[in-house]
Protein backbone atom coordinates (compact mmCIF):
# COMPACT_ATOMS: atom_id res chain seq x y z
CA UNK A 1 0.00 0.00 0.00
CA UNK A 2 1.46 3.28 -1.10
CA UNK A 3 3.71 5.07 1.32
CA UNK A 4 4.24 8.77 1.32
CA UNK A 5 5.31 11.18 4.00
CA UNK A 6 1.97 12.14 5.52
CA UNK A 7 1.48 15.13 7.78
CA UNK A 8 1.25 14.64 11.58
CA UNK A 9 -2.42 15.66 11.29
CA UNK A 10 -3.02 12.67 9.10
CA UNK A 11 -1.01 10.19 11.14
CA UNK A 12 -1.85 11.24 14.68
CA UNK A 13 -4.49 13.93 15.12
CA UNK A 14 -7.05 12.52 12.69
CA UNK A 15 -6.98 8.92 13.99
CA UNK A 16 -7.17 10.21 17.59
CA UNK A 17 -10.15 12.36 16.67
CA UNK A 18 -11.92 9.49 14.91
CA UNK A 19 -11.28 7.21 17.90
CA UNK A 20 -12.65 9.85 20.30
CA UNK A 21 -15.81 10.20 18.19
CA UNK A 22 -16.19 6.40 18.02
CA UNK A 23 -15.87 6.11 21.82
CA UNK A 24 -18.32 8.94 22.48
CA UNK A 25 -20.83 7.93 19.80
CA UNK A 26 -23.08 5.64 21.91
CA UNK A 27 -23.60 8.46 24.40
CA UNK A 28 -24.50 11.00 21.73
CA UNK A 29 -26.89 9.23 19.35
CA UNK A 30 -30.03 7.03 19.64
CA UNK A 31 -29.60 3.25 19.98
CA UNK A 32 -30.55 2.66 16.34
CA UNK A 33 -27.43 4.48 15.21
CA UNK A 34 -25.26 2.56 17.70
CA UNK A 35 -26.46 -0.65 16.04
CA UNK A 36 -25.86 0.93 12.64
CA UNK A 37 -22.31 1.85 13.69
CA UNK A 38 -21.72 -1.77 14.84
CA UNK A 39 -22.85 -2.99 11.41
CA UNK A 40 -20.49 -0.53 9.69
CA UNK A 41 -17.56 -1.72 11.81
CA UNK A 42 -18.33 -5.41 11.18
CA UNK A 43 -18.63 -5.00 7.42
CA UNK A 44 -15.62 -2.67 7.56
CA UNK A 45 -13.54 -5.50 9.07
CA UNK A 46 -14.76 -7.79 6.26
CA UNK A 47 -13.76 -5.18 3.65
CA UNK A 48 -10.35 -4.59 5.30
CA UNK A 49 -9.75 -8.34 5.37
CA UNK A 50 -10.63 -8.57 1.68
CA UNK A 51 -8.33 -5.64 0.93
CA UNK A 52 -5.32 -7.54 2.28
CA UNK A 53 -5.54 -9.78 -0.78
CA UNK A 54 -7.06 -7.27 -3.23
CA UNK A 55 -5.12 -4.11 -2.40
CA UNK A 56 -1.89 -5.50 -1.03
CA UNK A 57 -1.83 -8.77 -2.94
CA UNK A 58 -3.48 -7.73 -6.22
CA UNK A 59 -5.79 -10.77 -6.07
CA UNK A 60 -9.48 -10.05 -6.60
CA UNK A 61 -11.36 -12.64 -4.57
CA UNK A 62 -15.08 -13.22 -4.94
CA UNK A 63 -15.40 -15.80 -2.16
CA UNK A 64 -14.71 -13.80 0.99
CA UNK A 65 -18.38 -13.77 1.91
CA UNK A 66 -18.10 -17.56 2.13
CA UNK A 67 -15.60 -17.20 5.00
CA UNK A 68 -17.78 -14.48 6.53
CA UNK A 69 -20.92 -16.62 6.38
CA UNK A 70 -19.18 -19.85 7.31
CA UNK A 71 -18.03 -18.38 10.64
CA UNK A 72 -21.60 -17.27 11.31
CA UNK A 73 -22.84 -20.80 10.60
CA UNK A 74 -20.17 -22.27 12.91
CA UNK A 75 -21.58 -20.13 15.71
CA UNK A 76 -25.15 -21.14 14.85
CA UNK A 77 -24.28 -24.85 14.73
CA UNK A 78 -22.26 -24.78 17.97
CA UNK A 79 -24.88 -22.79 19.90
CA UNK A 80 -27.29 -24.73 22.14
CA UNK A 81 -30.92 -24.20 21.11
CA UNK A 82 -31.93 -21.91 23.95
CA UNK A 83 -28.78 -21.33 25.99
CA UNK A 84 -25.88 -19.06 25.16
CA UNK A 85 -22.74 -20.59 23.71
CA UNK A 86 -19.31 -19.91 25.14
CA UNK A 87 -17.58 -17.05 23.34
CA UNK A 88 -14.20 -18.49 24.34
CA UNK A 89 -15.01 -21.71 22.47
CA UNK A 90 -17.09 -20.54 19.53
CA UNK A 91 -15.04 -17.49 18.50
CA UNK A 92 -11.76 -19.41 17.95
CA UNK A 93 -13.70 -22.28 16.34
CA UNK A 94 -15.40 -19.91 13.87
CA UNK A 95 -12.19 -18.07 13.00
CA UNK A 96 -10.16 -21.29 12.66
CA UNK A 97 -12.87 -22.88 10.47
CA UNK A 98 -12.93 -19.83 8.18
CA UNK A 99 -9.13 -19.77 8.04
CA UNK A 100 -8.91 -23.51 7.34
CA UNK A 101 -11.40 -23.29 4.47
CA UNK A 102 -9.52 -20.24 3.13
CA UNK A 103 -6.29 -22.29 3.28
CA UNK A 104 -7.82 -25.09 1.19
CA UNK A 105 -9.49 -22.75 -1.32
CA UNK A 106 -6.37 -20.59 -1.51
CA UNK A 107 -4.11 -23.60 -2.08
CA UNK A 108 -6.13 -24.42 -5.20
CA UNK A 109 -7.19 -20.97 -6.42
CA UNK A 110 -3.75 -19.36 -6.09
CA UNK A 111 -2.46 -21.68 -8.81
CA UNK A 112 -4.40 -19.50 -11.25
CA UNK A 113 -3.96 -15.84 -12.21
CA UNK A 114 -6.05 -12.81 -13.18
CA UNK A 115 -9.58 -13.44 -14.36
CA UNK A 116 -9.20 -17.18 -13.74
CA UNK A 117 -8.47 -16.51 -10.07
CA UNK A 118 -11.65 -14.43 -9.86
CA UNK A 119 -13.69 -17.19 -11.50
CA UNK A 120 -12.22 -19.96 -9.32
CA UNK A 121 -12.90 -18.00 -6.10
CA UNK A 122 -16.41 -17.24 -7.34
CA UNK A 123 -16.97 -20.95 -7.99
CA UNK A 124 -15.74 -21.98 -4.52
CA UNK A 125 -17.89 -19.29 -2.90
CA UNK A 126 -20.97 -20.51 -4.75
CA UNK A 127 -20.17 -24.12 -3.80
CA UNK A 128 -20.28 -23.16 -0.13
CA UNK A 129 -23.43 -21.09 -0.71
CA UNK A 130 -25.25 -24.07 -2.23
CA UNK A 131 -23.91 -26.42 0.44
CA UNK A 132 -25.68 -24.39 3.12
CA UNK A 133 -28.63 -23.56 0.85
CA UNK A 134 -29.45 -27.14 -0.07
CA UNK A 135 -28.34 -29.15 2.98
CA UNK A 136 -30.69 -29.59 5.93
CA UNK A 137 -28.11 -29.63 8.71
CA UNK A 138 -28.06 -25.82 8.96
CA UNK A 139 -31.64 -24.97 8.13
CA UNK A 140 -31.31 -25.04 4.34
CA UNK A 141 -32.55 -21.97 2.48
CA UNK A 142 -34.38 -20.76 5.63
CA UNK A 143 -31.14 -20.32 7.54
CA UNK A 144 -30.75 -20.77 11.29
CA UNK A 145 -31.47 -18.67 14.37
CA UNK A 146 -29.03 -17.94 17.18
CA UNK A 147 -31.55 -17.64 20.00
CA UNK A 148 -29.07 -16.66 22.71
CA UNK A 149 -25.99 -14.58 22.02
CA UNK A 150 -22.71 -16.14 23.16
CA UNK A 151 -21.38 -15.05 26.51
CA UNK A 152 -17.99 -14.65 28.07
CA UNK A 153 -18.02 -16.37 31.43
CA UNK A 154 -14.87 -16.85 33.48
CA UNK A 155 -15.02 -18.57 36.91
CA UNK A 156 -18.80 -18.26 36.92
CA UNK A 157 -18.68 -14.50 36.33
CA UNK A 158 -20.37 -13.19 33.22
CA UNK A 159 -17.92 -10.63 31.84
CA UNK A 160 -19.71 -9.62 28.65
CA UNK A 161 -23.40 -9.38 27.86
CA UNK A 162 -23.51 -9.07 24.08
CA UNK A 163 -27.30 -8.69 24.22
CA UNK A 164 -26.74 -5.08 25.26
CA UNK A 165 -26.16 -2.95 22.13
CA UNK A 166 -23.72 -0.71 24.00
CA UNK A 167 -21.53 -3.64 25.14
CA UNK A 168 -21.76 -5.21 21.69
CA UNK A 169 -20.72 -1.92 20.06
CA UNK A 170 -17.62 -1.57 22.26
CA UNK A 171 -16.62 -5.19 21.69
CA UNK A 172 -16.95 -4.72 17.92
CA UNK A 173 -15.01 -1.44 18.16
CA UNK A 174 -12.20 -3.25 20.02
CA UNK A 175 -12.21 -6.00 17.38
CA UNK A 176 -12.01 -3.36 14.63
CA UNK A 177 -9.10 -1.57 16.32
CA UNK A 178 -7.36 -4.93 16.72
CA UNK A 179 -7.95 -5.73 13.04
CA UNK A 180 -6.57 -2.33 11.97
CA UNK A 181 -3.51 -2.88 14.19
CA UNK A 182 -2.90 -6.39 12.87
CA UNK A 183 -3.31 -5.39 9.23
CA UNK A 184 -1.10 -2.30 9.64
CA UNK A 185 1.60 -4.45 11.22
CA UNK A 186 1.31 -7.00 8.40
CA UNK A 187 1.40 -4.40 5.64
CA UNK A 188 4.47 -2.69 7.15
CA UNK A 189 6.33 -5.95 7.77
CA UNK A 190 8.72 -7.58 5.28
CA UNK A 191 5.87 -10.04 4.66
CA UNK A 192 3.60 -7.18 3.53
CA UNK A 193 6.34 -5.71 1.36
CA UNK A 194 6.90 -9.08 -0.31
CA UNK A 195 3.15 -9.41 -0.93
CA UNK A 196 3.08 -5.95 -2.54
CA UNK A 197 6.19 -6.76 -4.55
CA UNK A 198 4.52 -9.91 -5.92
CA UNK A 199 1.50 -7.80 -6.88
CA UNK A 200 3.72 -5.28 -8.72
CA UNK A 201 5.86 -7.89 -10.46
CA UNK A 202 5.66 -11.52 -9.50
CA UNK A 203 8.69 -12.65 -11.51
CA UNK A 204 10.97 -10.01 -10.01
CA UNK A 205 9.76 -10.80 -6.51
CA UNK A 206 10.58 -14.46 -7.09
CA UNK A 207 13.99 -13.52 -8.47
CA UNK A 208 14.62 -11.76 -5.14
CA UNK A 209 14.07 -15.06 -3.38
CA UNK A 210 10.48 -14.75 -2.16
CA UNK A 211 8.35 -17.92 -2.18
CA UNK A 212 5.39 -16.12 -3.72
CA UNK A 213 2.84 -18.93 -3.58
CA UNK A 214 3.45 -19.46 0.14
CA UNK A 215 3.32 -15.73 0.90
CA UNK A 216 0.05 -15.33 -1.01
CA UNK A 217 -1.43 -18.41 0.64
CA UNK A 218 -0.62 -17.07 4.12
CA UNK A 219 -2.19 -13.71 3.20
CA UNK A 220 -5.29 -15.41 1.78
CA UNK A 221 -5.66 -17.60 4.87
CA UNK A 222 -5.24 -14.68 7.29
CA UNK A 223 -7.66 -12.64 5.23
CA UNK A 224 -10.20 -15.49 5.29
CA UNK A 225 -9.83 -15.89 9.07
CA UNK A 226 -10.35 -12.15 9.56
CA UNK A 227 -13.43 -12.25 7.32
CA UNK A 228 -14.62 -15.09 9.56
CA UNK A 229 -14.10 -12.89 12.63
CA UNK A 230 -16.38 -10.28 11.05
CA UNK A 231 -18.92 -12.96 10.13
CA UNK A 232 -19.00 -14.26 13.70
CA UNK A 233 -19.99 -10.84 15.04
CA UNK A 234 -22.43 -10.26 12.17
CA UNK A 235 -24.22 -13.49 13.17
CA UNK A 236 -24.37 -12.30 16.79
CA UNK A 237 -25.74 -8.92 15.79
CA UNK A 238 -28.50 -10.23 13.56
CA UNK A 239 -29.19 -13.36 15.65
CA UNK A 240 -29.64 -15.21 12.41
CA UNK A 241 -27.61 -16.77 9.62
CA UNK A 242 -28.78 -17.44 6.07
CA UNK A 243 -27.06 -18.77 2.93
CA UNK A 244 -27.13 -15.24 1.49
CA UNK A 245 -24.35 -14.36 3.93
CA UNK A 246 -22.06 -16.64 1.89
CA UNK A 247 -23.22 -15.60 -1.58
CA UNK A 248 -21.26 -13.77 -4.26
CA UNK A 249 -23.49 -10.72 -3.83
CA UNK A 250 -22.14 -10.21 -0.31
CA UNK A 251 -18.58 -10.64 -1.66
CA UNK A 252 -19.29 -8.04 -4.33
CA UNK A 253 -20.64 -5.60 -1.71
CA UNK A 254 -17.39 -5.97 0.26
CA UNK A 255 -15.43 -5.38 -2.95
CA UNK A 256 -17.42 -2.20 -3.63
CA UNK A 257 -16.57 -1.01 -0.11
CA UNK A 258 -12.89 -1.62 -0.86
CA UNK A 259 -13.13 0.32 -4.13
CA UNK A 260 -15.02 3.22 -2.54
CA UNK A 261 -12.56 3.47 0.35
CA UNK A 262 -9.48 2.91 -1.78
CA UNK A 263 -7.13 -0.02 -2.21
CA UNK A 264 -3.99 1.72 -1.04
CA UNK A 265 -4.55 1.99 2.71
CA UNK A 266 -5.51 -0.34 5.55
CA UNK A 267 -8.43 1.75 6.83
CA UNK A 268 -9.74 2.89 3.43
CA UNK A 269 -12.21 -0.04 3.17
CA UNK A 270 -13.57 0.83 6.64
CA UNK A 271 -14.37 4.30 5.34
CA UNK A 272 -15.80 2.64 2.22
CA UNK A 273 -18.16 0.61 4.44
CA UNK A 274 -19.27 3.79 6.23
CA UNK A 275 -19.85 5.62 2.93
CA UNK A 276 -21.77 2.75 1.28
CA UNK A 277 -23.95 1.86 4.28
CA UNK A 278 -24.48 5.55 5.12
CA UNK A 279 -25.49 6.21 1.54
CA UNK A 280 -27.98 3.35 1.70
CA UNK A 281 -29.49 4.72 4.93
CA UNK A 282 -29.98 8.18 3.48
CA UNK A 283 -31.23 7.05 0.07
CA UNK A 284 -33.62 4.41 1.47
CA UNK A 285 -35.38 7.05 3.53
CA UNK A 286 -35.62 9.47 0.62
CA UNK A 287 -36.15 7.63 -2.67
CA UNK A 288 -38.19 4.66 -3.75
CA UNK A 289 -35.71 3.72 -6.49
CA UNK A 290 -32.76 4.15 -4.13
CA UNK A 291 -30.67 1.31 -5.54
CA UNK A 292 -30.56 3.01 -8.95
CA UNK A 293 -29.31 6.24 -7.40
CA UNK A 294 -26.85 4.36 -5.21
CA UNK A 295 -25.44 2.64 -8.30
CA UNK A 296 -24.95 5.92 -10.12
CA UNK A 297 -23.18 7.43 -7.09
CA UNK A 298 -20.89 4.39 -6.72
CA UNK A 299 -19.98 4.57 -10.44
CA UNK A 300 -19.28 8.31 -10.06
CA UNK A 301 -17.02 7.71 -7.03
CA UNK A 302 -15.06 4.96 -8.81
CA UNK A 303 -14.64 7.10 -11.95
CA UNK A 304 -13.83 10.41 -10.27
CA UNK A 305 -11.85 9.08 -7.31
CA UNK A 306 -9.89 6.06 -8.57
CA UNK A 307 -7.98 5.93 -5.26
CA UNK A 308 -11.19 6.00 -3.23
CA UNK A 309 -12.81 8.67 -1.08
CA UNK A 310 -9.61 8.97 0.96
CA UNK A 311 -8.27 10.76 -2.10
CA UNK A 312 -10.40 13.72 -0.97
CA UNK A 313 -8.23 14.24 2.11
CA UNK A 314 -5.00 15.38 0.40
CA UNK A 315 -7.14 17.49 -1.95
CA UNK A 316 -8.86 19.09 1.06
CA UNK A 317 -5.66 19.92 2.94
CA UNK A 318 -3.47 20.60 -0.08
CA UNK A 319 -1.04 17.63 0.28
CA UNK A 320 0.46 16.51 -3.02
CA UNK A 321 2.71 13.70 -4.16
CA UNK A 322 6.23 14.83 -4.95
CA UNK A 323 7.01 14.80 -8.66
CA UNK A 324 9.37 12.14 -10.04
CA UNK A 325 12.98 13.27 -9.97
CA UNK A 326 15.08 13.99 -13.02
CA UNK A 327 18.46 12.44 -13.63
CA UNK A 328 20.09 15.79 -14.31
CA UNK A 329 19.75 16.41 -10.56
CA UNK A 330 21.79 13.32 -9.74
CA UNK A 331 25.27 14.47 -8.85
CA UNK A 332 28.19 12.18 -9.64
CA UNK A 333 29.87 10.61 -6.66
CA UNK A 334 33.07 12.29 -5.51
CA UNK A 335 34.72 8.87 -5.70
CA UNK A 336 36.96 8.23 -8.70
CA UNK A 337 35.27 6.83 -11.78
CA UNK A 338 36.89 3.96 -13.70
CA UNK A 339 39.11 4.84 -16.60
CA UNK A 340 36.54 4.12 -19.25
CA UNK A 341 37.77 6.65 -21.72
CA UNK A 342 34.43 8.35 -21.98
CA UNK A 343 31.80 9.98 -19.78
CA UNK B 1 38.45 -25.38 -6.45
CA UNK B 2 34.79 -25.63 -7.46
CA UNK B 3 33.56 -22.88 -9.78
CA UNK B 4 30.82 -20.65 -8.41
CA UNK B 5 28.64 -21.29 -11.43
CA UNK B 6 29.03 -23.75 -14.24
CA UNK B 7 26.72 -24.10 -17.22
CA UNK B 8 27.27 -26.83 -19.78
CA UNK B 9 25.46 -27.33 -23.08
CA UNK B 10 22.79 -24.91 -21.94
CA UNK B 11 19.84 -24.66 -24.31
CA UNK B 12 16.79 -22.42 -23.86
CA UNK B 13 13.53 -22.19 -25.74
CA UNK B 14 10.63 -19.76 -26.02
CA UNK B 15 7.85 -21.93 -27.39
CA UNK B 16 9.16 -23.57 -30.56
CA UNK B 17 12.04 -21.08 -30.92
CA UNK B 18 15.42 -22.16 -29.65
CA UNK B 19 17.33 -19.14 -28.30
CA UNK B 20 20.42 -20.70 -26.69
CA UNK B 21 22.26 -23.48 -28.54
CA UNK B 22 24.56 -25.25 -26.09
CA UNK B 23 26.22 -22.51 -24.02
CA UNK B 24 29.24 -23.43 -21.88
CA UNK B 25 30.02 -20.84 -19.22
CA UNK B 26 32.00 -20.95 -16.00
CA UNK B 27 32.08 -18.17 -13.40
CA UNK B 28 34.76 -18.18 -10.69
CA UNK B 29 34.24 -16.56 -7.29
CA UNK B 30 34.65 -12.79 -7.45
CA UNK B 31 35.06 -12.80 -11.24
CA UNK B 32 33.53 -10.00 -13.31
CA UNK B 33 32.29 -11.11 -16.70
CA UNK B 34 31.01 -8.87 -19.46
CA UNK B 35 28.38 -10.52 -21.64
CA UNK B 36 28.26 -8.84 -25.03
CA UNK B 37 26.60 -9.28 -28.40
CA UNK B 38 24.10 -7.60 -30.67
CA UNK B 39 20.41 -7.38 -29.78
CA UNK B 40 18.52 -10.67 -29.96
CA UNK B 41 21.62 -12.87 -29.60
CA UNK B 42 20.47 -14.43 -26.30
CA UNK B 43 22.21 -12.35 -23.59
CA UNK B 44 19.05 -11.66 -21.58
CA UNK B 45 17.83 -15.22 -22.11
CA UNK B 46 21.14 -16.55 -20.76
CA UNK B 47 20.83 -14.44 -17.59
CA UNK B 48 17.19 -15.45 -17.19
CA UNK B 49 18.06 -19.12 -17.71
CA UNK B 50 20.74 -18.95 -15.01
CA UNK B 51 18.14 -17.38 -12.69
CA UNK B 52 15.61 -20.14 -13.41
CA UNK B 53 13.21 -17.77 -15.15
CA UNK B 54 13.11 -19.69 -18.45
CA UNK B 55 11.12 -22.87 -17.84
CA UNK B 56 12.09 -24.53 -21.11
CA UNK B 57 15.80 -25.13 -20.50
CA UNK B 58 18.11 -28.07 -21.13
CA UNK B 59 21.67 -28.71 -20.07
CA UNK B 60 23.59 -28.71 -16.84
CA UNK B 61 23.68 -25.78 -14.42
CA UNK B 62 25.75 -26.15 -11.26
CA UNK B 63 25.82 -23.55 -8.48
CA UNK B 64 28.44 -24.19 -5.77
CA UNK B 65 28.67 -27.64 -7.38
CA UNK B 66 24.98 -28.37 -6.80
CA UNK B 67 22.61 -29.02 -9.68
CA UNK B 68 20.11 -26.15 -10.03
CA UNK B 69 18.47 -27.30 -13.27
CA UNK B 70 14.72 -27.16 -12.65
CA UNK B 71 15.11 -25.09 -9.45
CA UNK B 72 12.64 -22.24 -8.97
CA UNK B 73 13.95 -18.64 -9.16
CA UNK B 74 13.29 -18.00 -5.45
CA UNK B 75 15.34 -21.09 -4.53
CA UNK B 76 18.21 -19.99 -6.79
CA UNK B 77 18.05 -16.48 -5.27
CA UNK B 78 18.29 -17.92 -1.77
CA UNK B 79 21.41 -19.79 -2.85
CA UNK B 80 23.22 -16.56 -3.57
CA UNK B 81 22.29 -15.35 -7.07
CA UNK B 82 20.66 -11.94 -7.61
CA UNK B 83 19.29 -10.49 -10.83
CA UNK B 84 19.09 -6.81 -11.79
CA UNK B 85 16.64 -7.10 -14.66
CA UNK B 86 16.46 -5.02 -17.81
CA UNK B 87 14.01 -2.17 -17.32
CA UNK B 88 14.88 -1.99 -13.61
CA UNK B 89 11.79 -3.23 -11.82
CA UNK B 90 11.59 -1.31 -8.60
CA UNK B 91 8.36 -1.90 -6.71
CA UNK B 92 6.61 1.41 -7.28
CA UNK B 93 4.22 1.18 -4.35
CA UNK B 94 7.05 0.73 -1.85
CA UNK B 95 9.43 3.42 -0.63
CA UNK B 96 13.15 3.33 -1.29
CA UNK B 97 13.81 1.97 2.21
CA UNK B 98 11.06 -0.65 1.90
CA UNK B 99 12.39 -1.76 -1.50
CA UNK B 100 15.77 -2.29 0.15
CA UNK B 101 14.85 -3.86 3.48
CA UNK B 102 12.34 -6.26 1.94
CA UNK B 103 15.23 -7.97 0.16
CA UNK B 104 17.62 -7.94 3.14
CA UNK B 105 19.05 -11.27 4.17
CA UNK B 106 22.50 -12.52 5.13
CA UNK B 107 24.64 -14.32 2.60
CA UNK B 108 25.15 -18.08 2.57
CA UNK B 109 28.02 -17.66 5.03
CA UNK B 110 25.67 -15.90 7.46
CA UNK B 111 27.40 -12.53 7.01
CA UNK B 112 25.61 -9.35 5.94
CA UNK B 113 28.25 -7.37 4.07
CA UNK B 114 25.65 -5.24 2.34
CA UNK B 115 23.40 -3.42 4.77
CA UNK B 116 21.12 -0.42 4.47
CA UNK B 117 23.79 2.10 5.62
CA UNK B 118 26.27 0.49 3.24
CA UNK B 119 23.88 0.85 0.29
CA UNK B 120 23.23 4.47 1.21
CA UNK B 121 27.00 5.00 1.37
CA UNK B 122 27.28 3.47 -2.11
CA UNK B 123 24.39 5.54 -3.48
CA UNK B 124 24.06 8.77 -1.42
CA UNK B 125 21.25 9.85 -3.74
CA UNK B 126 19.09 6.97 -2.46
CA UNK B 127 19.62 8.12 1.12
CA UNK B 128 18.23 11.52 0.16
CA UNK B 129 15.20 9.86 -1.44
CA UNK B 130 14.72 7.18 1.23
CA UNK B 131 11.08 8.06 1.99
CA UNK B 132 9.96 8.42 -1.62
CA UNK B 133 7.94 5.82 -3.46
CA UNK B 134 9.67 3.78 -6.16
CA UNK B 135 7.40 5.34 -8.79
CA UNK B 136 8.67 8.80 -7.84
CA UNK B 137 12.29 8.06 -8.73
CA UNK B 138 14.14 9.01 -11.88
CA UNK B 139 15.45 6.29 -14.21
CA UNK B 140 18.94 6.55 -12.74
CA UNK B 141 17.70 6.39 -9.19
CA UNK B 142 15.60 3.37 -10.07
CA UNK B 143 18.66 1.60 -11.45
CA UNK B 144 20.62 2.45 -8.28
CA UNK B 145 17.75 1.13 -6.19
CA UNK B 146 17.53 -2.09 -8.21
CA UNK B 147 21.27 -2.71 -7.84
CA UNK B 148 21.08 -1.79 -4.13
CA UNK B 149 18.14 -4.13 -3.61
CA UNK B 150 19.99 -6.99 -5.29
CA UNK B 151 23.05 -6.33 -3.08
CA UNK B 152 20.86 -6.41 0.05
CA UNK B 153 20.42 -10.14 -0.59
CA UNK B 154 24.21 -10.42 -0.06
CA UNK B 155 24.69 -12.42 -3.25
CA UNK B 156 27.80 -14.24 -4.40
CA UNK B 157 26.79 -13.81 -8.04
CA UNK B 158 25.11 -10.69 -9.39
CA UNK B 159 23.52 -10.75 -12.85
CA UNK B 160 23.02 -7.25 -14.28
CA UNK B 161 21.07 -6.87 -17.51
CA UNK B 162 21.57 -3.64 -19.47
CA UNK B 163 23.40 -1.92 -16.63
CA UNK B 164 23.31 1.62 -18.04
CA UNK B 165 20.71 1.52 -20.82
CA UNK B 166 18.80 4.77 -21.15
CA UNK B 167 20.74 6.50 -18.38
CA UNK B 168 22.28 9.98 -18.55
CA UNK B 169 26.11 9.89 -18.95
CA UNK B 170 26.74 11.10 -15.40
CA UNK B 171 24.46 8.43 -13.96
CA UNK B 172 26.01 5.76 -16.19
CA UNK B 173 29.42 6.82 -14.83
CA UNK B 174 28.06 6.37 -11.31
CA UNK B 175 26.90 2.83 -12.17
CA UNK B 176 30.32 1.87 -13.61
CA UNK B 177 31.98 3.20 -10.46
CA UNK B 178 29.61 1.07 -8.38
CA UNK B 179 30.44 -2.04 -10.38
CA UNK B 180 34.08 -1.43 -9.48
CA UNK B 181 33.21 -1.30 -5.78
CA UNK B 182 31.14 -4.49 -6.06
CA UNK B 183 34.04 -6.24 -7.74
CA UNK B 184 36.45 -5.19 -4.98
CA UNK B 185 34.03 -6.69 -2.44
CA UNK B 186 34.48 -10.06 -4.14
CA UNK B 187 30.98 -10.39 -5.60
CA UNK B 188 31.07 -12.21 -8.93
CA UNK B 189 29.10 -10.42 -11.65
CA UNK B 190 27.86 -11.02 -15.15
CA UNK B 191 27.15 -7.63 -16.72
CA UNK B 192 25.25 -7.07 -19.94
CA UNK B 193 25.60 -3.66 -21.56
CA UNK B 194 26.14 -2.04 -24.93
CA UNK B 195 29.00 0.18 -23.74
CA UNK B 196 31.88 -1.97 -24.98
CA UNK B 197 34.65 0.40 -23.82
CA UNK B 198 33.36 0.64 -20.24
CA UNK B 199 32.84 -3.11 -20.07
CA UNK B 200 36.39 -3.72 -21.35
CA UNK B 201 37.72 -1.46 -18.60
CA UNK B 202 36.07 -3.30 -15.72
CA UNK B 203 35.74 -6.94 -16.83
CA UNK B 204 38.06 -9.83 -16.11
CA UNK B 205 36.60 -11.74 -19.03
CA UNK B 206 34.49 -10.96 -22.07
CA UNK B 207 31.95 -13.49 -23.31
CA UNK B 208 30.46 -12.75 -26.72
CA UNK B 209 27.22 -14.33 -27.91
CA UNK B 210 25.99 -14.62 -31.48
CA UNK B 211 22.75 -16.40 -32.32
CA UNK B 212 22.71 -18.21 -29.01
CA UNK B 213 26.29 -19.52 -29.26
CA UNK B 214 29.46 -18.35 -27.47
CA UNK B 215 31.79 -17.00 -30.17
CA UNK B 216 34.43 -15.57 -27.83
CA UNK B 217 35.40 -16.19 -24.21
CA UNK B 218 38.57 -14.58 -22.92
CA UNK B 219 40.25 -11.49 -21.48
CA UNK B 220 39.36 -8.03 -22.86
CA UNK B 221 42.84 -7.49 -24.30
CA UNK B 222 42.56 -10.69 -26.37
CA UNK B 223 39.21 -9.57 -27.78
CA UNK B 224 40.55 -6.09 -28.55
CA UNK B 225 43.24 -7.78 -30.63
CA UNK B 226 40.59 -9.34 -32.89
CA UNK B 227 39.04 -6.34 -34.70
CA UNK B 228 37.36 -8.59 -37.30
CA UNK B 229 35.41 -10.35 -34.53
CA UNK B 230 34.31 -7.03 -33.04
CA UNK B 231 33.34 -5.74 -36.48
CA UNK B 232 31.35 -8.89 -37.34
CA UNK B 233 29.51 -9.35 -34.04
CA UNK B 234 29.36 -5.89 -32.48
CA UNK B 235 29.87 -3.46 -35.36
CA UNK B 236 32.60 -1.56 -33.48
Amino acid sequence: MTKERASPIRTTVLPALILAVALALPFLVPQYYVQFASKVLILGVLAMALNLVVGQGGLVSLCHAAFFGLAGYVLALLSPKYDPASLLLTLPAAVIAAGAVALVIGALALRTRGVYFIMVTLAFGEMLFYLFHDADFAGGSDGAFINAKPELVIAGVRLLDLDKPLVFYFVVLAVTIGAVGLLTMLVRSPFGHALAAARDNERRARALGFPIFRIRLIAFTLSGALAGLAGYFAAIQFGFVAPQMLGWHQSAVALVMVLIGGLSTVTGPLIGALVLLGLEEVLKATFEQWKLIEGIIVIAIVLLLPNGVRQLWPMAVGEADPKPARDDKVAPSPARAPETGHA
Amino acid sequence: MTALLQAERLEAFYGASQILHGIDLTVARGEQIALIGRNGMGKTTLLRSLMGLVPACRGQRLLHGDDIAGAQPDAIARRGVALVPEGRGVFGALTVVENLIMAARPGRDGRATWTLPRIFELFPRLAERRGHGGHQLSGGEQQMLTIGRALMTNPELLLIDEATEGLAPLVAQEIWRTLGVIRREGVATIVVDKDFRSLSAIADRMVMLAKGVVVFDGPPAKLAAQPELLERHLGV
